[in-house]
């Protein structure tokens, strides 16, 4: 009986120690950077691009171009509309931007820029964003890698193509007074979604 | 001889001992313990923030923190100003690394940056401590995409009636193409009617369960029987909205005044009291110079603490809710008008009654006029905008921080101008300086050319679209 307790005892200990072993190995596996800097923007970029795509194709599309019942608005406060997917997109990086600032182990920001602005704010600054945006829109279907500085931080930058999917796309870039460019075609690169990882983090 | 020196230099140096530890320690309790800390002020405050100078720790919580110090600051009473659609420069625009050289020039991302305190002599309007053609750190090649601005210069994009670095709700271009042509007084000028009663069935933590909203008579009154002999303040509360819809005595008056205590009779309930059902009108209110300083923790503000010109006999008058309200009638038409009148005394104010706007506020008042068709001084400075209750409930209701929309005053366009006027007429008549003094009374003098801009953008639009639709 007295073998059987201490058996039993030694048992539970061995399986709790074993349990908190594992349990720390997993945060370990957790925590540990197995993911490359590369295929992270791409997953980052994989569910920017559904969630636009979706947003654009089966909201904005559907309900303005085939229902008609709504329109979408660069003002869709003012004009009680839909918000514009691009805008849909920038306030998903705003309120990005200012979750990722209050955590420790989250870094990266993005941003959707084109060669051809509706909004100058949106032109490549960087020589990488301009070297990459110029990349993508002569070679389509490729993505664009890089290494880049800025204020004092070494950053790697992706490019993906912003492929103009729906009608409404390319209507309303092609009809905006403030559009450098007017001749837009269904399937067209009109821009780039910039992902940027902090090389140190 | 020697020996009397040293022993006088000994004696000075006491001196100055026990004046340095006793300097050090009055420093030390005027840092640490003391209300007061304006001895350490290294400037005087703008007039957003003076009446709150002696609360240094509303500002400088952390004598050892940072510059993220002053921004939490900031933020704490500004942060709604801070956000879209009301602010169209928000922080967010400016933490992408790629506005990193940007930032080297001008750090929009703090506050501090634009609005630096106890500055005066480098503080211009709006409490801007830049440089006025600030825009041309980020903006310097708007000619390019804009011919019409081609020559401008950057010390006029915040003239009258232009740009608003935070507030350009009413100014942007296709607003102002909007209400392109129209007539200085619109067909329908009349100001929106204010909800509360329709959505009390909606706001969670208004007290129904206590007060059933059904009215109430003089039997229904339930102050304590030495109160309750019905003298002229049962006659007022009767006739309000409060009698009518089931708010009884107790429910001001017996109040749990602070976090924690029983409730209990108290004969002149404060603002505290106003909060169980008002709470989005006093977080309001606590906003603006009326209220800030209770909002600080410091006792309310006095027509005496002004830096405006005030009625001499009203200087101590404490600014609390029934200060304007009154108690048991709760006037709003006193509250719109007489009561800013009782206190303020400056040329705008003093012109009021001479004003087409107090014409039409008699009218409406006698019953004449149409109700909201009255322009009374709250009408304009404590407008009826649409809040968010919560996420799911707004309400039209009186914004109570009047200073939401002074300054500039291109904010005030929109929640009162425009109800009323054209928005080319609003544009020029906020231009006016001498307008403004006068109340109003008469024509605008000044001539903003940002609806001819906006005209020209348009044709500019059509044009194109008439080009595309050719090809």
């Amino acid at each position: 009986m007295k073998h059987l307790r201490k058996t039993l005892i030694g048992l539970g200990v061995t399986a709790s120690v074993a349990g908190i072993g594992s349990a720390i190995a997993g945060n370990e596996a957790f925590n540990k950077p197995t993911i490359s800097a590369k295929a992270m923007a791409d997953a980052l970029h994989l569910v920017m691009d559904s969630d636009r795509a979706i947003y654009t194709k089966k909201i904005v599309n559907r309900l303005v171009k085939k229902d008609k019942v709504i329109k979408a608005s660069e003002h869709f406060e003012d004009d009680k509309a839909l918000v514009l997917p691009a805008q849909m997109f920038r306030f998903g990086s705003e309120l990005v931007a200012k979750r990722a600032e209050k955590l420790d182990d989250v870094n990266f920001s993005y941003s959707l820029q084109s060669l051809w602005p509706i909004n100058k704010q949106n032109a490549p600054k960087t020589e990488v964003e301009k070297e990459g945006l110029k990349f993508i829109a002569e070679n389509k279907g490729e993505n664009y890698y890089a290494e880049e500085t800025l204020g004092g931080t070494t950053y790697f930058t992706a490019i993906y193509p912003d492929v103009g999917v729906a009608p409404v796309c390319v209507s309303c870039h092609n009809g905006h007074k403030d559009t450098p460019k007017s001749d837009f075609k269904l399937g067209d690169v009109m821009g780039g979604v910039v992902i940027r990882i902090p090389m140190d983090s | 001889m020697k020996a009397t020196n040293t022993k006088q230099r000994l004696t000075l140096v006491w001196i100055w001992l026990a004046l340095s530890v006793g300097l050090l320690g009055w420093m030390g309790y005027s840092m640490f313990e003391a209300e007061d800390k304006t001895v350490f002020m290294p400037g005087p405050l703008t007039d957003g923030h003076y009446q709150i100078g002696v609360a240094c720790t509303a500002c400088h919580s952390d004598p050892l923190a940072g510059d993220e110090m002053f921004q939490e600051a900031c933020v704490t009473c500004h942060g709604d100003d801070r956000k879209k659609p009301f602010d169209s420069h928000p922080r967010s625009k400016f933490t992408d690394p790629r506005n990193a050289d940007t930032l080297e020039n001008i750090d929009a991302r703090q506050c501090v940056t634009c609005h630096t305190e106890h500055q005066p002599d480098m503080t211009g309007n709006n409490g801007l401590t830049q440089p006025v053609d600030f825009c041309s750190n980020c903006h310097r090649d708007i000619g390019k995409d804009r011919p019409s601005h081609q020559g401008m210069a950057f010390d006029t994009c915040n003239d009258a009636g232009c740009h608003n670095f935070h507030n350009n709700r009413a100014l942007y271009t296709d607003f102002l193409v909007k209400h392109l042509g129209e007539p200085d007084v619109l067909e329908r000028p009349v100001l929106p009617e204010r909800e509360f009663a329709s959505v009390l069935a909606e706001l969670a933590d208004y007290p129904a369960d206590r007060y059933p909203i059904e009215a109430l008579t003089m039997d229904d009154a339930d102050s304590p029987q030495d109160n309750r002999l019905p003298g002229p303040e049962h006659d007022d509360w009767l006739d309000t909205a409060h009698a009518k819809s089931g708010v009884n005595c107790s429910a001001c008056h017996n109040v749990a005044l602070n976090d924690g205590e029983e409730p209990r009779w108290t004969d002149r309930p404060d603002h505290r009291a106003c909060a169980q059902c008002h709470s989005l009108e006093l977080e309001r209110f606590k906003r603006g110079k009326h209220g800030m300083r209770i909002a600080a923790d410091l006792p309310a503000m006095t027509p005496a603490d002004a830096r405006l010109p005030m009625q001499e006999d009203a200087a101590h008058v404490s600014l609390e809710c029934t200060s304007c309200h009154g108690a048991h009638r709760f006037d709003v038409t006193r509250a719109a008008v007489t009561a800013c009148l009782g206190c303020h005394k400056d040329d705008h104010s003093l012109a009021y009654r001479k004003s087409p706007h107090f014409k039409l506020w008699e009218k409406e008042i006698s019953g004449e006029g149409k109700p909201g068709s009255g322009v009374s001084c709250a009408s304009c400075h404590m407008p009826r905008i649409n809040f968010d209750v919560n996420d799911w409930v707004s309400r039209i209701m009186v914004d109570h921080n009047q200073n939401a929309t002074l300054s500039p005053n291109e904010k005030m366009i929109r929640p009162a101008c425009v109800q009323c006027h054209g928005l080319g007429f609003t544009l020029d008549a906020l231009a006016d300086p001498a307008l403004i003094a006068n109340n109003f009374d008469g024509q605008p003098a000044v001539h903003v050319r940002s609806m001819e801009l906006a005209e020209a953008d348009q044709r500019r639009a059509e044009e194109k679209k008439t080009e595309m639709d050719k090809h």
